[in-house]
């Protein structure tokens, strides 16, 4: 039997079903990812620097720090100087990878980043760790749900939200590699390990990571796994579901999501962010000016969480694959019933 | 001004013949505009005119030149004294000014790097343009380069808690490759800074962030010369020109009048604004 997963790591395939998959997978906090990668771009490009806020022991940029010193800048706890300092770094040519919490990053420097780095488009890279509800038992204060969303509305952003350990290195090289601010987002907790090194990653294209013509569930970030996983389950039940891993947000991959709506007639989306602005807004605004099939959201209600283990808090609000199984259910009742009154109306 | 060759070093009695150009071609602007701020442009003029027409290495028709010196406004309100230098300098033709806030302008309400040639910085939100001073000073320094980044800040800006970041970074980095320069011309947006939020003992506040500390007469052209001069020398410690100065310098019904911080004049405010102004040579 042809397998419908693409890139997948063949021990993450062979488990998905399991029932203690997320209890028992391998996994990476993709902060670390980020910090490990920097290594790398800091051998091949000279002009790679890197800033912290006292996070150098969260996001393990110390050990950058330790190798670099003269390449390192903490600025201490003033994230608005930081970013501000950063697209002054970027007009002198240095590409800057301004490191952080992504609350303080998108929300107390939003100012900073809209009109010091994406207003002149300097070659900013905003790497915000603890996006998203990553932070299980940091709290509300730490979970930044809304971090996407904000970033996605300024003119000329980049979004990227990657889903494990390898695509967030890969992540961290095209970056560095793009001229003009980027986004980054990381998770504080750990998620799974999920791809094979084959995965083709390139911004702004989204990669089918499974195929299906029942429907299309698009996820990012964390919510990659779940999906993969949602979808193992759906396809015992004779539902096959295509997953597409929407690591780059913004710009989006049009062309995929129409292509998906074209040939599985219905929408999933899945984000660990607020419903409001995110990917689910991204990809139903495009529907609706296109092709305004029946679609469904997994992601933040209109509420805070709280403190918690990361599963069991993302669990609670609805986030995990549980959830995206119910949506998918709902999405296909309503594909049908929408099929059928256009049959009617045909007939 | 038209005799001045200004790609030389100009001497005080020539700077002062420019600052009245430009405090012309602020009121220019403006007046045109009928928008803008004219008070905070004209108590930064002399200011201006020593770094662009004596301080800085810079070359007008290279702005993008990797190592020129740096400038930037932070209190980016004030563009139509950059503005006014920069056209002035020759960075592009008078025939702009008449354009400011106009649409399809490149001389935007705030400073615009990727609009206006010479801008080194995109300012107007108030406290980012020290900050960026700040990357700036460190990325020259990184790369071995040996510019030097000025910055105007304004009193009222103080009050924003970034520049306090700004300055605590700066005497971390022992930043001697950056110079502040501080407009202090105790007015903001509202009303004097004293009545908004005062400052407090400002010269005190400086040392006790690590910095080195001037303080000059902002419109006396000897002073600011020597205070600019100076400064470049100063080594391992961030230095701040403590500029004391006159709010709508050089056109008495705005001199010291809070309403003046951004309100245009009428035509006749307009005549009579440049009069006093072309006076000062007299």
């Amino acid at each position: 039997m042809i397998s419908p997963y693409h890139f997948l790591l063949p021990e993450v395939e062979s488990v998905l079903l399991n029932s203690d998959f997320f209890k028992t997978t391998k996994k990476h906090a993709t902060r670390y990812s980020y910090s490990e990668a920097l290594f790398e771009v800091a051998e091949i490009n000279p002009k790679v620097v890197v800033l912290d806020v006292d996070v150098g022991k969260s996001l393990k940029t110390n050990e950058f720090a330790k190798k670099y010193p003269h390449r390192s800048f903490n600025f201490g706890i003033a994230e608005q100087n930081m970013m501000a300092a950063a697209a002054g770094m970027a007009t002198t040519g240095l590409i800057p990878f301004a490191s952080g919490y992504a609350m303080f990053l998108s929300m107390r420097a939003l100012d900073q980043v809209r009109n010091s780095v994406h207003y002149p488009h300097l070659n900013v890279k905003i790497a915000a760790s603890h996006s998203g509800i990553t932070p299980g038992p940091d709290g509300v204060t730490h979970q930044a749900q809304e971090d996407l969303s904000i970033i996605r509305t300024i003119a000329g952003s980049c979004v990227i939200a990657p889903a494990d350990h390898v695509t967030t290195k890969m992540a961290v090289h095209a970056m560095a590699e793009y001229d003009g601010p980027v986004y980054l987002s990381l998770t504080r907790d750990p998620v799974p390990y999920l791809y094979t090194s084959d995965y083709p990653f390139e911004i702004g294209r989204m990669v089918t990571v499974r195929e299906g013509s029942d429907l299309t569930i698009i996820a990012n970030r964390d919510l990659v796994a779940h999906a993969l996983v949602a979808a193992a389950q759906l396809s015992g039940q004779g539902i096959e579901a295509r997953v597409l891993d929407c690591h780059t947000i913004k710009p989006l991959d049009e062309e995929a999501v129409l292509k998906a709506a074209r040939e599985t007639g219905c929408i999933v989306t899945a984000e660990n962010n607020v419903i409001f602005g995110g990917l689910g807004s991204a990809v139903a605004e495009l529907l609706v000016e296109n092709d305004p099939i029946p679609m469904q959201r997994i992601g933040v209600r209109d509420t805070f969480a709280e403190s918690g283990p990361y599963y069991e808090v993302i669990d609670k609000y609805g986030l995990t694959f549980p959830h995206i199984m119910q949506a998918a259910q709902k999405v296909l009742d309503r594909k049908h019933a929408f099929n059928n009154q256009m049959a009617k109306g045909e007939a | 001004m038209n005799d001045l060759d200004v790609s030389k070093s100009l001497s005080v009695p020539e700077l002062k013949r420019v600052a009245v150009q430009m405090r012309k071609d602020i009121l220019y602007m403006i007046y045109e505009a009928q928008a803008g701020h004219p008070g905070g442009s004209l108590s930064a003029t002399d200011i201006l005119a020593a770094l662009y027409f004596r301080i800085m290495r810079i070359d007008p028709t290279n702005p993008e030149w990797e190592d020129r010196d740096r400038f930037i406004l932070s209190k980016g309100h004030a563009c139509p004294v950059w503005y006014a230098a920069l056209a002035n300098r020759g960075y592009y033709d008078r025939s702009h000014l008449g354009t400011l806030r106009k649409l399809n302008s490149i001389l935007q309400g705030h400073a615009d790097m990727k609009k206006t040639p010479g801008v080194d910085m995109t300012v107007g939100s108030l406290g980012q343009g020290i900050c960026a001073g700040v990357g700036m000073a460190l990325g020259a320094r990184f790369q071995k380069k040996d510019f030097h980044v000025w910055v105007v800040i304004g009193d009222g800006e103080m009050q924003e808690g970034s520049v306090w970041e700004a300055a605590m970074s700066a005497a971390k980095w022992k930043l001697d490759n950056m110079t502040v320069i501080l407009d202090l011309n105790r007015i903001q947006n509202d009303d004097f800074v004293e009545n908004t939020m005062p400052l407090g003992q400002v010269q005190e506040k400086w040392q006790a962030f690590g910095w080195n500390t001037i303080c000059i007469n902002g419109h006396d052209m000897q002073a600011v010369v020597d205070a600019l001069e100076e400064a470049a020398t100063i080594k391992g410690i961030p230095t701040i020109i403590i500029a004391d100065t006159v709010k709508g310098k050089g056109v008495s019904f705005m001199e010291n009048v809070p309403a003046w911080h951004g309100a245009a004049p009428n035509a006749e405010q307009y005549e009579q604004a440049i009069r006093e102004v072309e006076g000062a040579l007299i």
